[in-house]
């Protein structure tokens, strides 16, 4: 049980007692539903762990981040970031997290480890008060995501939309 | 005069942590404030659900802490309901709980703790050569050589030429108050790393028991995972002896860098051996059952009180007990049904928040009035401090061999005598040694796992009251769990197969809380009092004891003078942990 340097992780973050919060969390288990098993493909419920995540990171090669995003866009805004942007996203202010994996991602990369393919797919949160289960709107862009996400896999070969 | 200096937020994800503190004109801390800034909404969330699926919510109070919440939870019905959990199940517990420890430990003081003691930046000036001959001189640790220690010192040049200090970013580097020389600080910077490839190795466990990685399973009655040495999908002879493989990698790391590196760092920090101490009341509900939870007199780490330092006289309190366990609100944003003056037991606890100022922007907050989304939890009408060192202080009083004489190697090794326990080294100083405690103690439980598959006892599950018409019409449960900071109960009131009240009493809510209605402060509150700040506008020295407690928290630290003056801004290094406890 060495660490696969090739696995191929859909992470999903955030923490699902409030609301929007747990986005990243309610996309992967959507998706995990839609999908059923995929070859090579782990779904992963990364929660609000923090540096217990890094053997995660570090032991792929293909890594797409399901996550609630604050990027200063409208709440309900579908937010996609590439592998440059990633490293500077910014975490929701009232949870840590987001501050947390930005330094799990840091260390990744001083230890010449971060995936070489890595992707985020989430969207800016309407509501991250106490409670489970998503807002509304954010329910709402849940068919939109998975297929942002679907599309994702299929660009790195793995999964066949066609199929 | 004084000036009151202000911490916020020393950030965690369900309870930022924010430190007022005031300082006599020799700016040392005369009064010290502990405010949690926001709020936990998990006993709201639980009202009404299946008792049985309660973990599951519970677990995602805490990043770092998913395993403490759900064993406490899944305790708290199985003592409602009167389960008795299966020797097997038992010891599988009690493997996870440990490994928790050693994990959460290890990671706390190379990731979190150490840069309170380690200049990061002056471990570019070690002689590597130098380095290399004081580990061969304090451990067999296999990476040793002055190559190694080059190539460490490398990687930190080329962060700091780089302009990205990103993770060694947020820290008072160069502050007076280090004293290692640079060969020490290396001989750290190189085990802060080490320990991150260690931990992808020792959480198999927690993926073997629990049937995944992270968020195991949990069960009401047991554990998820069945044993079966013939089958693919059980425990069997592959599992077992990853797990035995798992446990020697734990020992080794622990015997050969933690305990090292904490001797070697201790002597240049003395003086924090008499201070940081704060209340000398320690609570501890106890951990890892011989066999049956409710036996607490077979338990390593035994149930107990200790008032006032006095180790000769352990009292064992129940926590069931109405009228001595109690959660004031005095201090606190919220209100009770029948008034805010006096306690209420777990058991009748309401969560019911009444924020009453300040709004912002303020300077401080009002600490004659409302100042903390924690309550006062106190036992006896007295404070407590929990974790680490009420733990060896409990194990130390009550005659656990092996604590009595690692404690007394480290005094000895240190040249101080039994009373610097009580104090901030001695803190960090307790986290260490039970964390060999802990860590020894795994083998025997591995080896008695072994021992009840041999001999037949394969059961891991008890199913006689998992159906809910097997229950009561009322009941209510305690659970309990030395979590790695500290005594953690939940309290669990089940009528109508429902849940009716659901509350939990983390380690920090005992240890940050705010002032009780008798004025006396919590454990953060006291600890820092008397201690010297060299550097007011770089309080590193109140990070120190702060630390030294765990207190699970992302920091980035705004420093306000009297004036409302923003004097800088510093963070307090990586955080381990984004959660309440």
């Amino acid at each position: 049980m060495e660490i696969n340097l090739n696995r191929k992780i859909v992470l999903g973050l955030g923490n699902t007692l409030n609301k929007d919060e747990g986005l990243g969390v309610h996309v992967l288990n959507a998706l995990e539903a839609k999908l059923g098993a995929v070859p090579q493909l782990e779904f992963v419920d990364g929660g609000v762990l923090g540096l217990n995540l890094l053997p995660w990171v570090e032991g792929s090669s293909h890594l797409l981040i399901l996550d609630a995003v604050n990027a200063g866009q409208q709440p309900g805004t579908v937010i996609e970031m590439t592998a440059e942007q990633i490293p500077m996203y910014s975490g929701i202010k009232m949870s840590d997290h987001q501050i947390t994996f930005q330094e799990v991602l840091g260390l990744a990369k001083f230890r010449g480890k971060l995936p070489p393919q890595l992707h985020l797919i989430g969207a800016q949160p309407v509501d991250i008060g106490i409670g489970l289960g998503l807002s509304g709107e954010i329910a709402a862009l849940i068919p939109e995501l998975l297929t942002r996400v679907e599309s994702q896999l299929a660009s790195w070969g793995l999964l066949n939309l066609s199929g | 005069m004084t000036n009151r200096i202000v911490i916020d937020p020393i950030t965690r994800i369900e309870g930022h942590l924010r430190i007022e503190a005031e300082l006599d004109a020799s700016n040392t801390v005369s009064k010290a404030y502990s405010s949690g800034t926001m709020v936990r909404g998990i006993e709201i969330i639980l009202k009404g659900r299946d008792p049985r699926e309660a973990w599951a919510f519970a677990q995602r109070a805490c990043g770092v802490c998913t395993t403490v919440h759900s064993f406490a939870s899944i305790r708290s019905v199985e003592n409602a309901l009167g389960i008795q959990i299966p020797a097997a199940a038992n010891l599988i517990r009690n493997l996870m709980i440990a490994q928790q420890y050693v994990h959460d430990h290890v990671m706390h003081f190379y990731h979190l703790h150490a840069l309170d003691w380690v200049d990061v930046v002056s471990a570019l000036q070690a002689d590597p050569k130098q380095t290399s001959a004081i580990q061969q001189s304090i451990s067999p640790w296999k990476n040793s050589s002055p190559g190694y220690f080059a190539d460490v010192q490398s990687k930190v040049q080329a962060i700091v030429d780089s302009g990205q200090l990103s993770l060694f970013a947020n820290a008072y580097w160069g502050h007076p108050a280090y004293k290692l020389p640079p060969e020490v600080n290396l001989l750290a910077v190189a085990h802060y790393l080490e320990a991150l490839d260690w931990q992808s190795h020792v959480t198999k466990i927690h993926t073997i028991f629990g049937g995944k990685n992270p968020h195991p399973n949990f069960v009401v009655g047991g554990v998820p995972m069945p044993i079966d040495l013939n089958s693919d999908t059980a425990l069997n002879i592959d599992r077992l002896s990853i797990i035995k493989d798992s446990i020697q990698k734990i020992v080794e790391f622990v015997d050969q860098v933690y305990i090292p590196d904490v001797l070697a760092i201790a002597p240049y920090y003395l003086d924090y051996a008499s201070l940081g101490e704060g209340l000398g009341n320690f609570l501890t509900w106890g951990e890892f059952p011989a066999t049956d939870n409710s036996d607490t007199s077979k338990f390593l780490v035994p149930r107990a009180v200790i008032v006032g330092r006095d180790l000769n006289n352990l009292i064992v309190p129940d926590p069931n007990d109405i009228d001595l366990m109690k959660e004031f609100i005095s201090h606190s944003w919220y209100e009770y049904s029948q008034g805010n003056d006096q306690g209420l037991h777990p058991f009748e606890g309401e969560t019911s928040f009444k924020f009453t100022g300040p709004y912002p922007p303020y300077d401080f907050l009002d600490v004659e009035k409302q100042y903390s989304w924690l309550k006062s939890p106190r036992w006896n009408n007295k404070p407590m401090e929990v974790g680490p060192l009420a733990r060896v202080l409990v194990m130390y009083a009550s005659g656990h061999k092996q604590t009595q004489d690692l404690t007394n190697a480290v005094l000895k090794a240190l040249g101080a005598p039994l009373e610097a326990v009580f104090s901030t080294l001695g803190r960090t100083a307790a986290r260490a040694i039970e964390t060999k405690v802990f860590a020894d103690a795994m083998q025997g439980m591995y080896d008695d796992l072994v021992a009840e598959i041999k001999a037949g006892n394969t059961k891991t599950f008890n199913d006689e009251k998992w159906d809910p018409q097997t229950w009561p019409k009322s009941v209510r449960g305690f659970g309990f769990m030395e979590a790695p900071r500290g005594a953690l109960g939940h309290w669990v009131v089940i009528k109508d197969k429902k849940i009716e009240n659901y509350q939990m009493v983390v380690p920090t809510t005992w240890n940050a809380s705010p002032r009780d209605p008798q004025g006396q402060p919590g454990a953060y509150e006291a600890s820092l009092v008397g201690t010297p700040l060299v550097k007011p506008e770089w309080p590193l020295e109140i990070l120190r004891t702060i630390h030294s407690f765990d207190p699970c928290m992302a920091c980035a630290i705004h420093m306000i003078d009297a004036d409302g003056e923003e004097l800088g801004e510093v963070g307090t290094g990586l955080s381990v942990c984004t959660t309440s406890i």
